[in-house]
Formats: C-alpha cells, structure tokens, sequence
C-alpha cells in the first residue's frame, strides 16, 4: 500500500487513539418549512475519538442523516444549524462562512456517501474524480495529481487501479465505486470521515470487504470515523461506541459493547428486540393438516378444495430466461441468462424464502411465476395448470389465485388514490361481488392487515411506508389468492416497522392458510418467515432446503459465504445464545 | 466498434427524415385537390382559351400523364441530384431559387443561433451560479417571459425604437452586417429563452444529486462544481434543444424576412405558400428537413462524446 501523503501517519501521539477528535454538544439543526421549523436534531451531544468507530443509529427521519451532513457543513436546502457546538480537533465549525468551510471539507472531514449508484459524476473517468480532491486543496499539481489518485485508488483496495482510473463510473461494480469514494473522501487525509449509510446499498458480502477496509483505514491510520447506521448488526461488529436517535434526540449512548448487551432506554430495546438475526423460524409440523380455515377469502370453487393436500400447489421446473445484452458491436451480441434452469416447490401454507444477492435472478423469477416476464423454457404449474402458456380468460382467472407485493410501498400505490379506490380496484378489474358490497370487503381487507377504520378515505400519500405496505398487502389480498409472491417486501422500511410486517405476513399466512414465495437479498428477515429456503447465484439454486437445517449447516460454499457476511455476529454470540444459530 | 454502429444507425435515421419529407410533400402535390397543370398555366390564364390538346400535350411535356409510381420514382432521382423541378409562377429553376435566397437567410438565421446559445447558455449559468437569491429569482424568471414574446411584434418594436427614433440600425434591407443585427436579434430570443430555461433547470437538477454533494464534501468551489461537473451532466437536454432550435429557425425566418423586407428562405417559401406553388414548397420543405437533420445527426453524435453511459448502451440515460 502506497501511503501518499504523510498526515495520517504521524498524527501527533496523544491523538492517536481514545482522544476526542471530534466533540458536538447541544447541536440543534432546523428545517425552514410552510409551517413554521421543523426541528430535525435536537440537543445532540457525541465525541468520535481517533482510531475509534462511533456509530450513529436511528429510524428514518430520528435525525442521523441531518447529523452527517452538518458536520462537513452540507445541510439540504432549508436545513440550518440553529444552535450548540461542533468542535473539531478544539476548533469550532458552526458558524463557519462557505470559504472557510471549504477547507475543512475533504481536507480535515470527508464523507463516504450513501449510494455508490448515484455518488459519483457519471460524466468523469473515476480517476479524474480522485486527482480533483487533491487539486481542491493544492496538493498536488495537474499532472502529479493524476498519478496519485491511481494509488489513492490502489490504496482504497481498487483491483488494477491504472486502468480502472481511467473507466467510467457505470464500468464499475457497486463495490468499486465505493471503493472509489472511499478514495476521494480519504485523499486530502482528513482527519474525520463521516460515513452516511455507506454499504446500505451493497450486498451483503460485498458490505463486508467494504466495512473491513473502513476499520482497517481507521485503525491503521488513526482516524475518527463517525458511522451513520440503521443496522444495529454493523454497529456489533464494528463501532466502539453508539449513539441512538430517536425523534431529532439522542437517547441513549455508551461503549458498544454496554448499549447492545444491556440496553437501558425501552427504544433501543425494541430496536434491539426487532432487529432481524438468523434465526430459523419454528418448523410448523401442523401445517398441513389444517390448510383450509373457515373464514380464509377463497373462491368457494377453486380447485384446491376439493384437492388433497399431496400435490404441492406451485411446482417450478427448468424455467429458464435470458436477456439479450448489448454488447460490442453488430456480430457479437450476446446474452445473459438471468434465469437458468430454476425448479422448486411450494406445499399450501408453506413459505419458501428465495435468497440472493443483487442479480442473481431472484426478481425475474418471480416476474415469470407471475407470468409478467415470458419465460424461455420451462414450466410454472400451479396445481398442474402452467402459469407460462395460459392466455385470456384462464389466464386473469390465474390471477385471482397468484398476487404480488412490490418492494417499494411509495411506488406501487398510485398516491393520489384513496385506499379505498386502491382496494376496489381488483375487485372492479375482475368483477367481484356486488357493488354494494365493496365497501364490507375494503373494512375487512384494513381489518386483516390491522389498519384502522377510516384508513379507506385517505389518500396513500398520507400514509407511512409501513401502513402503504399493509395497503398493498390488503391488495393482494382482495381477490383471495393461495399464493402471494412477496418480492423483498420490508426492505424498504425501518427495522421496527419490518418487524411488524413480517408479524402480519406470518399472521395472515396462519389465518388464510397462505402460501407465500418470500424474495429478498437479506438472510435475516427470510430467516425469520420462511420454512424452506432456497438460494440462488447467478441463475441457479445453488441449494435449498429447510430454514433450520440450512441456517445450521449450510453445504454449498456459497451458502456458507452469505451467511458468514451478514453482519452482527458479535451482538449474537454475545447476547442471545439461545437463539443463536452458530 | 460500438460507437460506428451507433453513427451508422443514427445517419440512416437522418436519411430517412429527408426521404420521408420529399415523399409526403410529394404526395400532397399529387394527391391534394387542385391539379398542378392547371395552376402552372393560370398565371398564363389558365385552362381559359386552350384547347384539350393544348392542355394534354403540356401534361405530356411535364410529364404528368405517366403512372404516379413512375413521375415518383424520376422526382426522386432528380431531387437527388438538387433538381425539384421549376417554379410554377416565375419558370426558374426553384433549385436556383433556394440557392439565390439561403446564403441571405444562413446569415440572421446563424447569427441568431449563436446569440441564442451564447446569451441562453450565459443565463442559465448565472442563474446556477449566483449564491444572490434575488438574482437567481430573475435570471429565472427572464426566460419564461421572453419566450412568450411574439417575434413579429419585437421586431416591429425593435424598428420603431432603434431604426426610427434613435437611428441605429438600418430598419430593411440586406446591406452590410448592420442591417444583420436586428433581425438576428428578433429570431434569437425565442431560442435564447428556451435554450437559457433549459440549462437552467437541468443545471439546478444536477446540481442537486448525490454527486453534486460528493463533490462539495470534498471542499470544492460553486463554480468548480458547476464548470467542472454540472455543465456537462446538464449539457444533453440543453444540446438536444439546439436542435430543436433549428426547426424553429427556419419557421422564425418566414416572419422575420416578412417584417424586415429581406429577401431569403421565409419569403420564399411565404410566397411559394400563398400562391400555391408547389415545387417550391416541396424544394424549400426538403432543404429544411435536410438542415433539421443534418443538426440533428450532429447532436446524436455529440451525445456520446457528452454522456460514457451512451457510448457502451447507444441509448440515453435518464438518472
């Protein structure tokens, strides 16, 4: 490793670690809005000492973002700093001008972003991008500067820095682009790097290089880090000590190791209580005898009530899908086969959990057992009917029995609609009951999915993301389906609110005899409701089997790799042995 | 590899807007009511005092009486080779024509193009770059208000104060650069108010995603941040409005020719238009639809030097 400037290494001995580098007291930030400010941090006290990860957790909107982009000066428009102190290295931030505010920005606080997507000029060779900070701060002069980013780059763990210098952000993985902002926020050797969600966006293996690298940059060169989290499991691993917002206020801090094992205020509890941890669901051996409760909202004449319970309800064999790909030039166009010869089956009232990283086929296999992406070969048999050849009227009759819930509740509900309009629709589309009676259903619907009456008259952007996510639940429901394929369905919400979804999701699958085809990137949450689970690379199921079983003894070494990178494996063997899955 | 195949593409699309104007305004000649012959001759009279003969052997001469696939397909091949027939009201070649009259309407209408792009481009980037809010608010504001300007009526204002109260520039004609000034001015500022509302917007988007943001944490200046990377992520919405600009140049030229009595490419087609010439029309409708997408072939292969993400896709991104 080329270390090219000297400042990280000789930071001055008492700075080496445990001393405050960075102290914030009292810090209150404000949002100018319609009506009146909205006070987004208030009374914020915290220190992030040198050599040392202090961690800031909270929910969507606690105030953990605002707390960043304060400190290296970058409030949104609107947000201002309204009172208290930010210290750095003893002298004082608020209240800076943007002059001088340039020069504490990247030369003594750099940030590591959030989306290694989005973070970077798409325009630029990332090369470019990295000699830029060095020029900002006259550290290096044209020329010079170009030859030092490629070993900032080579520094930051970029594989074949020279040439990859020279590419576009879009040639890159996720993984190297953050790897490149790792590089442009650690160039002019700040002394302070505030990390705002920075491998949120990643995959879980991925998350875990990039992390390592982080603490190996902090220990190594004594710099503070000042970790902007929502996942408790990064913090055990990784931070010494944890500050948790809730609501703009802190409300609690301490050592790390103090907040995760014996938590004292009842938020960090139940953040704590609600974080997801690989822990296998219980195996229910009653499932299959009762699959069929009274009030479950099945077409009376559906097949499978008359069937016995011995054919799986969803069989998948071989179903394949490639894309063509556009590649270079008229004679070599290619394809990639996203899915590749995928089978598996579904029992009633089973959950199977599909997991996988970014690309490796997840999402197109449930567009294709949805019969929205047209498969390539293959079957898709749901109770011996194929999915993949159906067209008109068996094919809307499908639908009623097969429903989807979508990943983002703020994009899969039209906002300007009433909930009641969203949960008519279905029964409109396909003729249900009568009119007279949809008003009953919609109150049953909210009803199930534990919305309160009077949630049919509001509009879905008045909603939170949790109550959109149980409206789409409630519409999926509508048409009283055996199979609802949910395609990473908490992933866009807060641990707490996750939490609750999957209580509902379990819940309903009990009360209706569901059967559910659980999608997501994270091994905790599929964990926690699926009986079986499969996991698929590239295509393929490299292996499934049940959730307990798989969890515990995992075979195939891909397997064995997700679940050694998802993190939290300090608080786990620490804290709750009993539920531990190692 | 990628990049030709892109070209490629992108030239026979030109090809084809070209073809497609020749062979509409073909149609529309042929098809429409009122029948060519007859108008040729009515500047002569018309069909009054000449006998069926008379009137079949000028068909014949002008070759009308052939299959309309035939009079077509030797249209084609003489428009190819810069011949679209003779006018029907003067008898010259509407070739010679067009050739006489562009070098007049190249000169306001380039004049105005960059007037367009320099004060439009000047506007939006002030508008970006000044931290004064007030400033901001009426750089903004400016383009919104000159767009709905009607040109014909600042030209006139434009003669009656600077022509006729104050002298400055001569109010007709086409002698010297001076008498250029005024009608460039009239054809810019609805290009200039589009080209300037355009960036503007695109800057201020820009500049407010993540990336922007990366590049302020690492201490660099407003106006690095909007030279070094706005500019150019806003540059491709601007870039395809150039060329749309074009299109609206030479519609500008009708009206501005018309109200500063200068000869060009708008009084022609003006006249061509109200007495029902047709050769005219369709010669002056292909030279037009030939510069819209010769601009626009240019612009298409500007893009991928503009945006990476278009040279490896060969399609345009939306972030």
């Amino acid at each position: 490793m080329n270390v090219v400037n000297p400042a990280p290494g000789t930071a001055s001995p008492a700075e080496r670690t445990g001393t405050p580098l960075l102290a914030v007291r009292g810090l209150r930030i404000g949002y100018r809005t319609s009506d009146g400010t909205h006070i987004a941090v208030d009374g914020l006290d915290l220190t992030a000492a040198a050599g040392q990860i202090t961690a800031v957790v909270g929910e969507s909107g606690s105030g953990k973002s605002s707390t960043a982009h304060a400190l290296i000066g970058l409030l949104p428009a609107g947000g201002s700093v309204l009172g208290g102190s930010v210290r750095l290295q003893g002298e004082e931030l608020t209240g800076l001008g943007e002059r001088a505010w340039r020069e504490v920005r990247g030369r003594r606080v750099g940030l590591i972003p959030q989306d290694p997507g989005l973070s970077l000029d798409p325009v630029k060779p990332v090369g470019g991008q990295v000699a830029e900070v060095l020029r900002v701060h006259g550290l290096a002069t044209r020329r010079d500067a170009t030859a030092r980013a490629v070993d900032l780059l080579a520094e930051a763990g970029l594989p074949d820095p020279a040439q990859r210098a020279r590419q576009y952000p879009h040639e890159l993985s996720g993984g190297m682009r953050q790897r490149v902002l790792i590089a442009i926020a650690t160039a002019a050797r700040p002394r302070l790097l505030v990390a705002d969600e920075p491998t949120s966006a990643l995959d879980v293996t991925v998350q875990r290089q990039i992390l390592d690298h982080l603490q190996g940059v902090v220990t190594t060169t004594g710099t503070a880090m000042l970790l902007v989290t929502h996942d408790l499991a990064v913090v055990a691993d990784r931070a010494q000590h944890v500050v948790v917002m809730s609501q703009a206020r802190v409300v609690e801090a301490g050592p790390a190791e103090q907040v995760l094992t014996d938590p004292q205020h009842p938020y960090t509890r139940r953040l704590l209580a609600d974080a997801p941890t690989i822990t296998a669901r219980a195996p229910r051996r009653d499932r299959t005898d009762n699959t069929e409760p009274p009030d479950a909202p099945h077409d009376s004449t559906s097949p499978e009530a008359t069937g016995a319970t011995a054919a799986p309800l969803l069989r998948v064999t071989g179903l394949t899908r490639a894309f063509p790909v556009r590649g270079a030039g008229l004679s070599r166009r290619r394809s990639r086969t996203a899915v590749d010869g995928v089978g598996f089956e579904l029992d009633r009232g089973e959950t199977l959990g599909l997991v996988g990283e970014s690309g490796s086929g997840k999402s197109t296999t449930a567009r294709l057992i949805l019969g929205l992406e047209r498969a390539d070969s293959g079957a898709v048999l749901l109770d011996g009917a194929d999915v993949t050849t159906v067209r008109g009227a068996a094919r809307r009759a499908l639908h009623r029995r097969i429903q989807f819930v979508y990943q983002n509740p703020y994009a899969s509900l039209n906002p300007r609609f009433t909930v009641e309009e969203l949960l008519t629709e279905p029964l409109r589309n396909h003729r249900i009951g009568a009119k007279e009676q949809w008003g009953a259903t919609v109150r049953r619907l909210l009803a199930d999915v534990a919305l309160p009456a009077g949630t049919e008259r509001r509009k879905a952007a008045e909603l939170s993301g949790g109550q959109r996510q149980r409206v789409a639940i409630a519409r999926a429901l509508a048409l009283g389906p055996e199979l609802l394929v949910c395609d990473e369905p908490v992933s866009a919400l807060d641990v707490t609110v996750q939490a609750r979804i999957l209580e509902l999701l379990i819940d309903l699958q009990e009360r209706h005899g569901l059967s559910y085809l659980f999608i997501s990137h994270d091994l905790a949450v599929v964990a926690q409701v699926s009986d079986r689970i499969a996991v698929m690379r590239d295509g393929r199921i490299v292996e499934s089997g049940p959730a307990d079983e798989l969890l515990r003894s995992p075979s195939h070494p891909y397997t064995k790799e997700l679940l050694a990178a998802v993190p939290g494996d300090r608080r786990i063997n620490s804290a709750t042995e009993d539920t531990s899955w190692s | 590899m990628n990049t030709a195949l892109y070209a490629v593409t992108r030239t026979l699309r030109a090809l084809f807007v070209v073809w497609a104007a020749f062979t509409l305004t073909f149609a529309a000649l042929r098809l429409l009511p009122g029948d060519p012959v007859a108008l040729m001759l009515s500047g002569r009279g018309g069909f009054a005092g000449l006998t069926p003969e008379q009137i079949a052997r000028t068909r014949a001469e002008l070759g009308f009486d052939r299959p309309l696939i035939t009079q077509y397909g030797s249209a084609l091949a003489d428009a190819v080779h810069g011949d679209f027939g003779a006018s029907l009201q003067s008898g010259q070649p509407v070739s010679r024509m067009i050739a006489d009259a562009i070098p007049s309407t190249l000169q306001i209408g380039g004049l105005a193009l960059v007037l367009a792009l320099v004060i439009g481009i000047l506007i939006g980037v002030a508008a970006n770059l000044t931290a004064s809010p007030v400033l901001r608010q009426l750089l903004r504001s400016i383009p919104s208000f000159a767009v709905s300007l009607p040109s014909f009526w600042v030209g006139l204002i434009l003669i009656q104060l600077l022509s006729f109260q104050w002298h400055l520039f001569p109010s007709l004609g086409n002698s010297g650069v001076q008498s250029l000034i005024l009608p460039a001015c009239t054809m810019a500022i609805p290009g200039c108010a589009l080209v300037a509302q355009v960036l503007g917007k695109s800057l201020h988007t820009t500049l407010q995603e993540p990336y922007a943001d990366t590049v302020r944490a690492t201490g660099a200046g407003r106006a690095r941040l909007l030279f070094g990377h706005g500019l150019r992520n806003a540059a491709i919405p601007a870039v395809t409005v150039v060329g749309l600009l074009v299109g609206s140049l030479i519609g500008g030229a009708v009206v501005v020719e018309t109200v500063f009595s200068r000869p060009g490419m708008g009084r022609i087609t003006q006249s061509a238009v109200s007495a029902q010439d047709l050769p005219v029309v369709q010669g002056v409708v292909v030279v037009a639809a030939l510069a819209f997408a010769v601009v626009n072939l240019l612009i298409d292969l500007v893009y991928p030097v503009l945006d990476p993400r278009i040279r490896s896709t060969g399609q345009l991104v939306t972030t």
